[in-house]
Formats: structure tokens, sequence, C-alpha cells
């Protein structure tokens, strides 16, 4: 008999998203549009000085970037949930958990990874130094993830609602400030010349953790919601 | 031993009975201990020999603050219970603590912030504590805001509930990381509201007030408990029975 192995069913899935998002350019360059867009907000309201902008910049990157992540979650289980493939995933005797966690790397592939590569470019206009760049770097691939981890929670709870966007920010927004927090923390203390491996390190814990709790609280969440 | 009175709690006739008949159980030691303690607080405690008369607001301030942690503790244990055994009067209890919850963690932030005036000399400091309430009234909001979009009664009891008990694990790491950011950025520690070591006349007002409050959340949830249970079962006939008698 030919049976599909947890792992092969994840990379299905995994593949399957990230398929889907090369097909559709347009939703995936709008979060890093608009990532780009938010922290040209900065120094217009901030005023040009780039001494003062390198002492904001790393907290302006983690808020542009938290915001832009948020745009992508909508999307994350939407389609899925439209066109009953999500409720196929919930029959297919494979565990619902590993194949939220597949949806989430697929997700972070997509939405993270191609706003990390992009930091460098936009914090270089705020006058960050090239040593910094790859702390923010990793902090930013650490934060991410986090996010992205948190987000397909709230993502799968907010599943086919009106106005589920708003909700979803309500919801993502104060799980994910211990993110902020440290992420934001060790881009300053790079580009005060300082270690940052004590945040990077804490951030690097809390990704750990949501990867290893999330996933479960997204397959009950999307038993929830798709009943 | 026999179990039959604690499984019939779970029935929304019987629930709705008990709790109005243990709901002035709560509310008149809770009225008397309330009195009590502010007659103590307020009038027979000496001023504080820092702080002067301001410090009163701690008889107020700390109790919320208490009791702003111990709602979300008893909604989340009540939303667990309600997604594990399927017991919807649970859900009803969880739907019930998150608007009192929220509303003692604003009035913990408002008593923070009016002490804060003549203390700091702003309403507002990012002081550790003053911002990790503010994010749990941010966690409430989410809770609340779950449940009121979501039009099936049954999914919003469940999706709320599920959100409540990942915001019970995320708790502790807010609170740490808030606390871990205000001492980065703060040189001074600032003068804690509650000290440990409180003079025994000042200490007996704070506890009286602290059982009392909790007292008065028990009768209030009651009272709510019954509101919502009346609001889930409007097309039952027990209730129609109950109402009509």
């Amino acid at each position: 008999m030919n049976r599909t192995g947890i792992f092969d069913g994840a990379l299905l899935a995994y593949r399957r998203d990230l398929l889907l998002a090369m097909r559709h350019w347009g939703q995936v360059a709008q979060p890093l549009i608009f990532f780009v867009m938010v922290t040209t907000l900065f120094p217009l309201a901030l005023g040009p000085d780039l001494a003062e902008l390198r002492q904001v910049a790393g907290g302006t990157l983690w808020v542009a970037a938290l915001l832009a992540s948020l745009l992508g979650l909508e999307l994350l289980f939407r389609a899925d949930h439209a066109d009953g493939t999500l409720e196929q995933m919930i029959l297919s005797g494979q565990p619902l958990a590993v194949l939220a966690l597949a949806k989430g790397l697929a997700h972070w592939t997509v939405c993270g990874l191609p706003l990390v590569l992009l930091s460098p470019f936009v914090a270089a206009s705020l006058g960050m130094p090239f040593e910094a760049v790859g702390t923010l770097m990793l902090s930013l691939a650490l934060g991410t993830g986090v996010l992205s981890a948190l987000g397909s929670i709230a993502s799968a709870l907010t599943l086919g609602l009106r106005r589920g966007s708003l909700l979803l920010g309500l919801l993502v927004l104060p799980l994910a400030m211990p993110a902020l927090i440290f992420g934001a923390r060790a881009i300053d203390l790079s580009i005060h010349a300082d270690s940052a491996r004590g945040p990077l390190l804490l951030l690097a814990a809390m990704l750990v953790l949501a990867l290893t709790l999330a996933p479960l609280a997204v397959a009950a969440a999307l038993r929830i919601s798709a009943e | 031993m026999n179990w039959t009175w604690f499984h019939k709690l779970a029935s929304p006739p019987h629930a709705y009975r008990i709790a109005a008949r243990l709901a002035p159980w709560f509310g008149w030691p809770a009225f008397l201990l309330i009195a009590a303690g502010l007659y103590g607080g307020l009038v027979l405690a000496p001023a504080d020999y820092q702080q002067g008369d301001a410090f009163r607001i701690v008889y107020v301030h700390a109790p919320s603050a208490w009791l702003s942690m111990f709602v979300y503790g008893t909604m989340a244990v009540a939303a667990a219970i309600g997604l594990i055994w399927r017991i919807k009067l649970a859900h009803a209890v969880a739907a019930s603590s998150a608007p009192i919850g929220a509303s003692f963690t604003f009035l913990a932030l408002a008593t923070g912030a009016i002490w804060g005036k003549p203390m700091w000399g702003t309403w507002w400091v990012w002081d550790a504590r003053l911002t990790s309430e503010l994010l749990l009234l941010f966690l409430y909001a989410g809770v609340m805001s779950l449940r009121a979009s979501i039009d099936d009664r049954d999914r919003a009891d469940r999706a709320s509930a599920l959100l409540a008990i990942v915001g019970v694990v995320n708790l502790p790491i807010i609170h740490y990381s808030v606390y871990w950011w205000n001492t980065l950025h703060q040189e001074s520690t600032l003068t804690k509201i509650a000290k440990p070591s409180m003079a025994g006349d000042m200490l007996w007002p704070l506890l009286t007030m602290l059982l009392g409050f909790t007292l008065y959340f028990g009768a209030v949830l009651l009272i709510r408990l019954r509101a919502e249970i009346l609001r889930r079962e409007r097309d039952a006939s027990w209730l129609r029975a109950e109402i009509g008698r």
C-alpha cells in the first residue's frame, strides 16, 4: 500500500504554497512595498538628519516589519478555506499541526525572508552603520519567524470573518510585543557597537517556543474555524 | 462520595438558580469589607512620610491590579474547562469574566496615572508595571473583540477560549520582557506604589480591600453569569417556566 508519510505531506503543503505564491507575485510584493513605504514615513516625519535617524533606526525597522508581516497573514489560510482545500487537509489523516507548521514555514519563506533580504537597503537609508547589518538581518530573521508563528494562530482564529484583517492586528500585536522589544534592542546594541548576543539568544528562544507550541494552537484553531 | 451536586453545576437551569442564591453571600461581605477597608485606609491609616496622602490611592489601585490578573486567570481556566470538556456553562463564565477583568485593568491603569501625577509629575510613565497592565488590557480587548466578531455562538466560545489560553502562555513572557525592557531604559528605579514593608495600620485596610474586591468580583460574576444564561437560553422551555412562575 502506498502511504504518504508525515514529512512527505508537509513537504507537499510547503511546495504547494510556494508555487501558489510564485504565481501571484503581486500579493508577495505588496507587504514588501508597504515595508519600504512605512520606513520612508519616519525620515519624513522626524527630519532628514541621519545621526538622529540612526538612534531610532532599530525601532523603526522593527515596527515597519511588524506591520508589513500583518498584511501577509490575512492571506495565509483564506484561499484554502474558500476553495475547500483546508477541509481536505483536516480530513486527510495527516497531523494537522505538521501541515500548519509547513504552511507557516512557507509563509515565512514568502513573506519574512524577502523582508530580511530587503532590510539592509532600507537600513542604509536610515543611516545604520555597515557593522550592524548582520545583527539586523539575524534579528529580523528570528523575529519574523516568531511573527509568522504567532500570526498563523490569529489568522486561523479569524478565518472567514468580516473585518478579519482589523481583528487580526488586535490579536497579534499584543502577543508580538516581546519579540519587538528584544529585536529592536539587539539592533540598537549593535548600532552602538555593543554585543547583541543576549537579546538575539532570547529571540531565538522565543522562536523555538513558538515553533513548538504554535502549530498545535493553529491546528486547534483551524478545527474550530472550519467547522 | 456523591458527585451529583458537582455535575449539576454544569446545567444552566441549576446554575441559574444557584447563582441567584449565592450572589448575596458574595455581595454583602464585599460591601462590608470594602466599607471597612475604605474607612481604615482613608481615615485611620496615617499619611505616608514620603508620599503624604497621595499614597492612599493604593487601596483602590493594588486590589484592581490584583484582580486584573486574577480575573484573567479565572477566564482562562473557565475557557480551558469549556474547551476540553465541552461544558457550555464554562464558556458562559469566561464570557462574563472578560468585561469585568478589562474594567479592573482599566481601573488599575487610571488609578496608577492619577497616583503618578503628584509622584512623578506626569500622568503617564513607561513604568514596567503600568506597561504590562496596558498590554493586559490589549489582551482583554483581543479576546472580547474576537468573541464579538463571530456570529456563531459555539465558534465564538471556542475561538475566544483558545485565544485566552494562548494569552496565558504569553503573559509571563510579556511580563518579564517588559520588566527587562524597563530596567534597560530607566536608570533609577522609581518608587514602587506598593511597598513590601508596610506599617500594620496601613496594611490591614489593604488586605481588607483585597478580599473585599475579590468577593465583589464573585458577586458581579454571578450576576453577569445569570444574564449570560438568560441570553443563551432565551428559547429554552425551562426558562419560560422559570420566568413565568
